[in-house]
Formats: structure tokens, sequence, C-alpha cells
């Protein structure tokens, strides 16, 4: 099975607030917040860390989820958030941008 | 509640400066007759400076970002400075008179992510808006800007203050818009002078006529709901502030003075000598715009527009007390819903007792 790699849009703002990632698309105007787990996914998404090893280290180290149920969850939310131009998926390593504070 | 919404409440509870404007000149290439500011420069920041700034602001959490002027394209390192601020990931907003924007400009806009271009507009008029303006062919070179900037995409805004010289062209210009594919704003607030000048205080439209703007469906969707008279006032109401300045907003001059709004001429700290988040969190002048609770202001405590009245703390300042009324909101709340303000009324009394007072001597 293919790795799957993640990486933060450059058209996007994004911020830490007591917590929780906001995240603006400048293009449309969509408007997120991410809960801690998401945002843990999201501040590793260097375009070179494959996202199953993202979801290891940094989801079911962190978080009390089991590995399957967070395999699935993250895999839903990279493919919502790429569906709004958020998150660049690929099955290889891409650039990606800085991260958020 | 929006979402947007919740987040800011957040952001005022927690007391995060979510949204701060920043000047990053006074220069200017027009000369609009109701400009608040002086446009020479009395040593602006550096390059270096403002990015040191944009760091500390992306550190104290500010997402939203305003670049403002004067005319921001004067400066030549401009495009460096959204480039370092969309670096930083903030939400950029950028406000100009965009008459130095071109196809290539926009092009670069579009490239660095910026959310939105608000421009300044008077009139669907060119002779009406290049009198405002003092710049000769100034409306159609930002005609020409706002076609290059929706040509890429781009979400601008066109704001447009409404005083005497344009009295009457709002609907026309609100059609253009519409017609460009812009949003369109409509602010009546002319402020006092940089320097506390207020002779242009004198472009205000007459009470009448904003009346009619408010009262104008086509300018104001909510019209019924914002024109109502106001609800009766709750003491919970009273625990209330005024406005986000200094609880997560601020603003901050070309030479690194921060205030706690752009409208709020109260110094608080210089960038050039202070961090940012010291100032923010232990500004003297800061701390006490945050402390003002509805039930701390003078006459507006008793007022029955307390809840609903968009009464400006920094106008209110620059009359004489941030904890005051401010006039010019009064108005506003008055022609807005037809019920006279406690400051109105309280005025009104004054002059009745005047000429009590002249006979006096005679009894």
């Amino acid at each position: 099975m293919p790795e799957t790699y993640i990486a933060r849009s450059s058209a996007i703002a994004a911020r830490l607030l007591a917590g929780e990632m906001m995240v603006m698309n400048a293009m449309d105007s969509t408007f997120f917040t991410l809960n801690e787990v998401a945002t843990a996914i999201w501040q590793a998404a260097d375009g070179h860390t494959p996202l199953r090893e993202i979801v290891e280290r940094q989801v079911c180290s962190e978080f009390d989820i089991a590995p399957d149920q967070a395999q699935n969850d993250a895999a839903e939310f990279v493919a919502n958030l790429s569906q709004h131009g958020i998150l660049l998926v690929s099955d290889h390593p891409i650039s990606g941008p800085t991260g958020a504070r | 509640m929006s979402l947007l919404a919740e987040v800011s409440q957040k952001a005022f509870d927690l007391g995060v400066p979510i949204s701060v404007h920043l000047d990053v000149t006074y220069r200017c290439n027009e000369r609009c007759v109701h400009c608040y500011l002086d446009h020479d420069d009395h040593g602006e920041m550096s390059t270096a400076e403002i990015k040191n700034i944009l760091d500390q602001l992306a550190e104290a959490g500010v997402f939203f970002l305003t670049f403002s002027g004067g005319e921001v394209f004067l400066r030549r390192d401009f495009f460096e400075l959204i480039e370092h601020a969309r670096k930083l990931l903030f939400n950029v907003k950028i406000k100009t008179n965009a008459v130095m924007i071109h196809e290539a400009e926009a092009q670069r806009i579009r490239g660095l992510g910026v959310d939105t271009v608000q421009i300044s507009v008077y009139s669907h008029r060119a002779e009406v808006h290049d009198a405002i303006t003092k710049l000769p062919g100034s409306f159609e070179r930002t005609m020409k800007a706002i076609r290059f900037l929706r040509e890429q995409g781009l979400k601008v805004t066109m704001a447009n203050v409404l005083m005497s010289g344009n009295l009457g062209d709002q609907y026309e210009l609100q059609k253009l818009a519409a017609e460009m594919g812009v949003h369109y704003t409509l602010d009546p607030t002319i402020t006092p002078k940089i320097d506390g000048d207020t002779s242009i205080l004198s472009l205000r439209i007459p009470g009448e006529a904003l009346r009619e703007v408010f009262r104008n469906p086509a300018l104001v969707p909510n019209m019924e709901e914002f024109c109502a008279p106001p609800k009766p006032v709750s003491e919970k109401d009273l625990e209330g502030y005024s406005c986000s300045a200094a609880h997560s907003f601020c603003y901050i001059s070309p030479y690194g003075d921060v205030f706690p709004c752009v409208q709020f001429p109260l110094p608080s700290g210089n960038l050039r000598r202070q961090k940012f988040i010291d100032i923010w969190k232990h500004s003297p002048e800061l701390n006490e715009v945050r402390s003002i609770r509805a039930k701390d202001l003078t006459v507006c405590s008793s007022c029955s527009h307390v809840t609903s009245c968009t009464r400006c703390p920094g106008l209110a300042y620059m009359e004489g007390s941030m904890r005051g009324p401010s006039s010019a909101d009064c108005e506003k709340s008055f022609y807005r819903t037809g019920v006279p303000t406690a400051n109105m009324l309280r005025m009104e009394g004054s002059r009745r007792t005047a000429p009590l007072v002249q006979i006096q001597p005679l009894a």
C-alpha cells in the first residue's frame, strides 16, 4: 500500500488559539478550527513524513486513541481538508511551506 | 453564532490580540479632503523593524493582520513585508487607494495569498471621486486596479466614506460595486485629524441624511431590526464591554507606537523600545481601556441605547473622556431609531436651563 504524504497549502492562514489551530483559506474564506488531535497532524504535515508515521508518532503516542481508529480518522480529516485546498496530498513527498505558531 | 464569531469571542475572553491594524506609512499620493492623517514621514520604521514586529505579532497569537496607511504601495519594500507576513501565516488584508496597482502587482498580490484588498472609492462619478482625493485621474486608475484584482480572482471591497461631497452617490456606487463583483461598505464616520484639528468634521453629512441612509433597505438589509427601538437594559448588559479595542485588537503606527485602536489616539507604548507582548499585557493605558464596562460609562450607562449603540470609546476619548459619550454615535443611534440618547437629553436639558441662569441676577 503506497504511503500518503501531506503538506500545508501556501494559500492558507493559520494560528494557534488556546491549543486549537485556526485555519482560513484566502481563496474562498472557508474557516476551520482544528481540535488538538487534528492540530497535531496539521503541525506535522511537512510533506516528507508519511501520514501513517505522523499518526503513530503524534496521535497514538500522545492521545489515547486505538491505532486503527486513529488511522481512519486521520484519513477522513486529510480528505476533508484537501477538498478545501487546505492540505496538499500526494503519494510522493511534497515540498511544504513553513508551519504556524 | 458563526464559527468566526465564536473564535473572536474566545480571543476576546482570553485577551489574545487576534487582530492588528498596522499602518506602514502615513505618506500618501492622494490628499483626501476628509483624511485624519498628516502625510509627512516623521521617521517610519525600516523593513527590518517591521519584520521583527511581524515576528512578535505571530508569536503573540495575531491571526488577522491589516496593512494600511497612508498609501501602502508607496513603500518600496511593501511586497517584501507582505511576503514575510504570509510566511508567518497571517490572514492578510490590504487597505489601499489602488492607484499603483497594475496587472503585475495584482498577480503578485494573488500569488502571496492575500485574503482581501479594500479600496477607497467615493463615487461612481470620476469628477466627484477625484474632487475628494484631489488626485486627477485617480478614479480611472482605481477602477482599472479593481479590474486587475478581480481578474486574479481576489476578493475586493469598495469602501465608501459618506460625506457632504459625495452624498447621494452611494446607491449608484453600490450598483457599480455589484457589477464589478466586489463587496461594498458604506461608513458615514468622519473623525477629527490626528493632531486634534476638528475642522474636517464639517464634512459630516447632516442628521436627516443619516436617517435616510439607515432606513434604506438597499443599504441596510436587516433595516427593520437595525432601526428598531432599543431593548430594555439588564444588569448583565451593564457588565459588558464597548468593543474589541485593547481586548483582542490594537493599532500600530508607522513609528512603532501602539494604540488601542486606529480611532483611539491614546499612546500605549512604542515597539522601538518595548516588546509587543509587554505592551499588550502590561501597558497601563491598554489595561485602563480594557477595564471599562458599560456600567462605568458616565452618561451612557443610563442610556437606553447602551447595548445597541456603536459608541466608539476612541471618539469619546477625542471628545474628552474614554468613559464619556461619543456624540457622533449618539447622533447615529438617534437617527437610526428615532429615540433620543441620554447624552442628547442631557445637552437639551442644559440648553433649557441656560436662560434661567442668565436672569438669575434679576431675582
